[in-house]
């Protein structure tokens, strides 16, 4: 190997690896604030880069009907829950958040596709389409079960995959997509080609996780995500709802989903399945972090990329085998550095 | 009423049994393929109803081992001609040394670090069935040999259909009497009671990892079996997919019998090959759009009926209600300490957590046969104390001695069979097991059999001992009528007494009661107070933490009073209550 194949790989690695990072990053916001592992998180991946791949096409996303069906039954369990509490006065809110809202999204969508616009539009429109799915999960599966144990809410998690994977199979088939670069442009740095769309995922990884920082520092809606991670019952009794909280970091998840799998489209070719390990590999990460820490999950998800790139180089058909055995010594050394008797749920 | 429910179960049984006998003579190749299949799920899905629904701990990695199975003896069999019955031997012992490994780094840490573990596992040893050239790559091996029953040659899946239905029922047997047995309550307390078990001597991290082992070892031998049915192996079958329907199946039966895994395997494998018929109809394309159904279908299960669909077919099949052991033999009891011998010493026993001292340099002794209360107002320290002296923290200064032994530096495990056994604040029960099993929790220590033996139904002598000892303890704090109840159904104070039982179970020298009165109504306080000054009159020694006066000043020899940590008085119950001191700290300073 010689220094220009070593600092390709670098730099695919860190490309990869910044994608990784966001996902890890995303899981461990999840998990602090409602306990759930949430191994749905790459479904967003494969949704948010598969929903742009049919738009580019001009063809209205198989999304867009999963987008009104969640709507729908997530108004249908409000209306029951609000109708039987007497609270008629929410209706027309909910009416209007969760079926016009979402039919206003559709309809634009199945306009606007076929003239196909700009790419910055279709990535706004894939998030537009995909990204209100997120909160819709929480209500549906998870928050009927908010008090439930890691370990249902992690049966709940898988079963989730489940379906979102079978339905990413119905609405964008078994053939994968890859979308056009964000950026043709390529420069030469010594021995080192850079590409322009490894530059942008780098760009919008740190772009979104300043983002995320500051959106944690400075408002009122994150300090009030935070509070929930540290001390639930505390969060409450200041008057913060476990269920916003969990659609709102259920709603910056599926963002963040999305948003890494429109930029991973035109690296790779995905598929309706892809989702799961790209997630997975971001779970890696989280768990180098030990699921708390963001740096540190950030920095292992780094490490991830780097050695799925050198693995692909060097041993290409046991790349995942390396990547996911990595996580042996991981788990080796946090059970030799943790000590606690623990204290059961349930 | 008690007969026709036995014969009931046991009607279904024989129903069953008659059944498998005639079934694979008269039912068509399909259906026979299918009940092959549900056989081999059953026995994954076992292990899971023990581990995810008993234990409370889970694996999406199952499919990994069955895979290690398949391969084990698809490899061994065919490119050195081993015996089937050899290389499932090899298989075992290969699958038991990689879960004792991976059951050993995953299982000391919290909850979710084995799914994971075991997702990530899952897929690499896929990965890795797949890109072996020696295990055929993903094309896999094929013409494995058939099995050989004593001559006669397991070729058809009529014939195998046997085979796997005589180990299914062997493994539900074995791990009927598994749980129903000394190692069987241990494990059934992992879910909900670890911290009890373990201040009972119960290694819960060693059970963990029995269990863990024990289902890897039936899904291997699933695999085993799944491999000479076929005669071809190649991944598919043993990825993370496969995995997480296995865990589905434990779901739906649920935990509440063993036939869960069995029910559980037979929907999922029947609704599957319906849904594979008819979903690629309705959608005009092919594909496993079962998937979908399925996981829609858990979400649903999970929200309306977490405990699977067995207890609602169990509701029409009660336990028969267990005999007692008639007289059985007594269990050894440890020799008790004469009256007035030292008994406990607190020497300088320090705790602080950072800045904060919650115990600071107490000391007090207390002898054989003697009642000593240890109050003081909220927040005095003397939860800590009692902490301190059972082995649930350690301490940062000072030594704890008991009967002249210094235990501060024991774990809670080790205290126990010293003779120390305790209570707690918060009841600890294991709500669905009976008064008589949760009692006999209490007397762990007191046997050894371990899980093989409860398996085999080799620990009868001793486990009819242990529940002898339980049903006595019960009959001594004045229980015995509720003895088949579900701890769950008992009031908070027959609960208290339940917990003074399980400790006297453990054949202590000295009690320690966490504050045995709190929530009581007055009945049941006097209820109490009568029990322990019967105990005492045994001779008995008894420390009592307690927030209630009235009820510790009647009851106890001597008072050590705590305050911000320190002792500020001891003496006798009328000295305390005249001691300045101590009115102070109760009432607040009179300037």
């Amino acid at each position: 190997m010689n220094s220009e194949i070593a600092l390709f790989l670098i730099q695919d690695g860190l490309t990869n690896g910044a994608i990784y990072a966001l996902l890890a990053l995303a899981l461990v916001l999840v998990f602090a604030v409602t306990r759930v592992i949430f191994i749905p998180q790459g479904e967003f991946v494969a949704y948010g880069a598969l929903t742009l791949a049919s738009l580019q096409l001009g063809k209205l996303p198989g999304t867009a009907w999963l987008l009104l069906t969640a709507g729908v039954a997530v108004a249908a369990v409000e209306l029951v829950q609000a109708l039987r509490i007497g609270a008629v006065r929410r209706v027309p809110a909910i009416v209007l958040h969760y079926v016009l809202v979402p039919s206003a999204i559709v309809v634009l969508a199945w306009w606007v596709a076929p003239q196909k616009p700009a790419l910055t539009f279709q990535v706004l429109l894939a998030l537009l389409l995909v990204v209100p799915l997120g909160p819709m999960v929480y209500r549906l599966a998870y928050q009927p079960l908010a008090n439930a144990s890691v370990l249902v809410l992690l049966i709940i998690s898988v079963a989730v995959h489940f379906a979102m994977t079978g339905l990413g199979l119905v609405f964008f088939g078994a053939e994968g997509s890859r979308t056009p670069a964000f950026s043709d442009a390529h420069w030469k740095l010594g021995v080192l080609t850079i590409s322009g769309q490894s530059l942008w995922v780098l760009g919008v990884s740190l772009s979104l996780i300043v983002a995320l920082l500051l959106f944690f520092e400075h408002t009122i809606y994150g300090k009030a995500l935070r509070a929930t991670a540290v001390n639930r019952v505390g969060a409450r009794l200041v008057g913060i709802s476990p269920a916003m909280a969990g659609k709102l970091s259920f709603t910056l998840a599926a963002l963040i989903g999305a948003l890494s799998g429109v930029l991973v489209a035109p690296i790779t070719t995905i598929y309706y399945d892809s989702g799961f390990l790209v997630g997975l590999k971001g779970f890696v990460g989280a768990i180098v972090g030990g699921l708390v820490s963001y740096p540190i999950a950030a920095a292992g998800a780094l490490l991830v990329g780097l050695l799925e790139a050198y693995a692909s180089f060097w041993a290409s058909a046991y790349k995942e085998v390396i990547v996911f055995t990595m996580i042996v010594p991981v788990l080796v050394w946090r059970s030799f550095t943790t000590h606690h008797i623990e204290e059961e749920e349930e | 009423m008690r007969r026709g429910v036995v014969t009931r179960t046991r009607l279904i049984l024989g129903v069953f049994l008659v059944f498998m006998l005639v079934a694979p003579l008269v039912l068509p190749e399909f259906q026979i393929t299918l009940l092959n299949y549900i056989g081999l799920y059953s026995i994954v899905a076992l292990g899971l109803v023990l581990l995810t629904g008993i234990g409370g701990l889970t694996s999406f990695g199952q499919a990994a081992f069955v895979g290690m199975g398949a391969y084990a003896t698809a490899y061994l069999s065919t490119v050195y001609g081993m015996s089937p019955w050899l290389t499932l031997i090899v298989g075992l012992v290969l699958t038991f040394a990689v879960s004792l490994f991976l059951g050993f780094i995953t299982l000391r840490l919290s909850g979710h670090y084995l799914p994971l573990g075991t997702i990530a596992w899952g897929i690499s040893l896929y990965y890795l069935f797949g890109n072996m050239e020696f295990l055929g790559g993903h094309n896999g091996i094929s013409s494995l040999p058939a099995i050989n029953v004593f001559g006669l040659e397991l070729d058809t899946g009529r014939e195998f259909n046997y085979l796997i239905w005589s180990l299914v029922l062997l493994a539900l047997l074995s791990m009927q009497n598994l749980l129903d047995s000394r190692s069987g309550r241990a494990i059934r307390a992992l879910k909900g009671g670890g911290l009890m078990a373990e201040s009972f001597g119960v290694d819960t991290a060693r059970m963990k990892i029995i269990i863990f082992v024990h289902a890897a070892l039936l899904a291997s031998l699933s695999g085993w079996l799944y491999a000479h049915l076929l005669r071809f192996v190649n991944p598919t079958p043993f990825s993370i997919n496969a995995g997480i329907e296995y865990l589905f199946m434990a779901v739906v039966g649920g935990a509440a019998s063993v036939w869960g895994a069995v029910v559980g395997a037979g929907i999922l494998t029947v609704l599957k090959q319906w849904l594979q018929d008819l979903l690629p109809k309705l959608l005009g394309q092919s594909g496993n759009f079962e998937m979908i159904v399925f996981g829609v279908l858990l979400v649903l299960l999970l929200q309306r009926a977490r405990e699977g669909i067995m207890p609602l077919a169990v509701r029409f099949f009660p336990a028969p209600e267990k005999l007692l052991p008639p007289l059985a033999q007594e269990l050894t009891r440890r020799a008790r300490p004469a009256a007035g011998e030292m008994l406990l010493e607190l020497k300088g026993a320090r705790k602080s957590f950072g800045g904060l001292v919650a115990v600071n340099d107490m000391s007090f002794a207390m002898s054989g046969g003697e009642i000593l209360g240890l109050i003081g107002p909220n927040g005095a320290g003397k939860s800590t104390v009692f902490n301190l002296v059972t082995g649930v923290m350690p301490v940062t200064g000072g030594e704890v001695h008991f009967r002249g032994e210094r235990i501060d530096t024991l774990s809670a495990r080790a205290i126990v069979p010293r003779g120390l056994a305790r209570t707690f604040q918060h009841v600890h029960l294991l709500p669905a097991m009976t008064v008589l099993e949760n009692v006999a929790i209490g007397a762990h220590l007191r046997g050894s059999k371990g899980v093989i033996s409860a398996a085999l139904r080799l620990d009868r002598t001793e486990e009819a001992m242990l529940l002898a000892e339980a049903a006595r303890q019960l009959a001594r704090v004045g229980l015995s009528a509720s003895v088949h109840e579900q701890a769950g159904s008992l009031a908070l104070g027959q609960q208290r007494i339940l917990e003074i039982a399980r400790a006297l179970c453990a054949d202590p020298v000295l009690l320690l009661l966490d504050e045995p009165a709190a929530g009581l109504r007055l009945q049941e306080k006097r209820a109490l107070a009568e029990l322990l000054c019967k105990l005492k009159s045994e001779g008995m020694s008894i420390l009592l933490v307690e927030h209630d006066m009235d009820f510790v000043m009647k009851l106890v020899d001597r008072l050590v009073v705590m305050d911000f940590g320190e002792k500020i008085a001891e003496g006798l119950p009328k000295e305390i209550q005249t001691n300045p001191a101590v009115l102070e700290a109760y009432l607040g300073g009179v300037k």
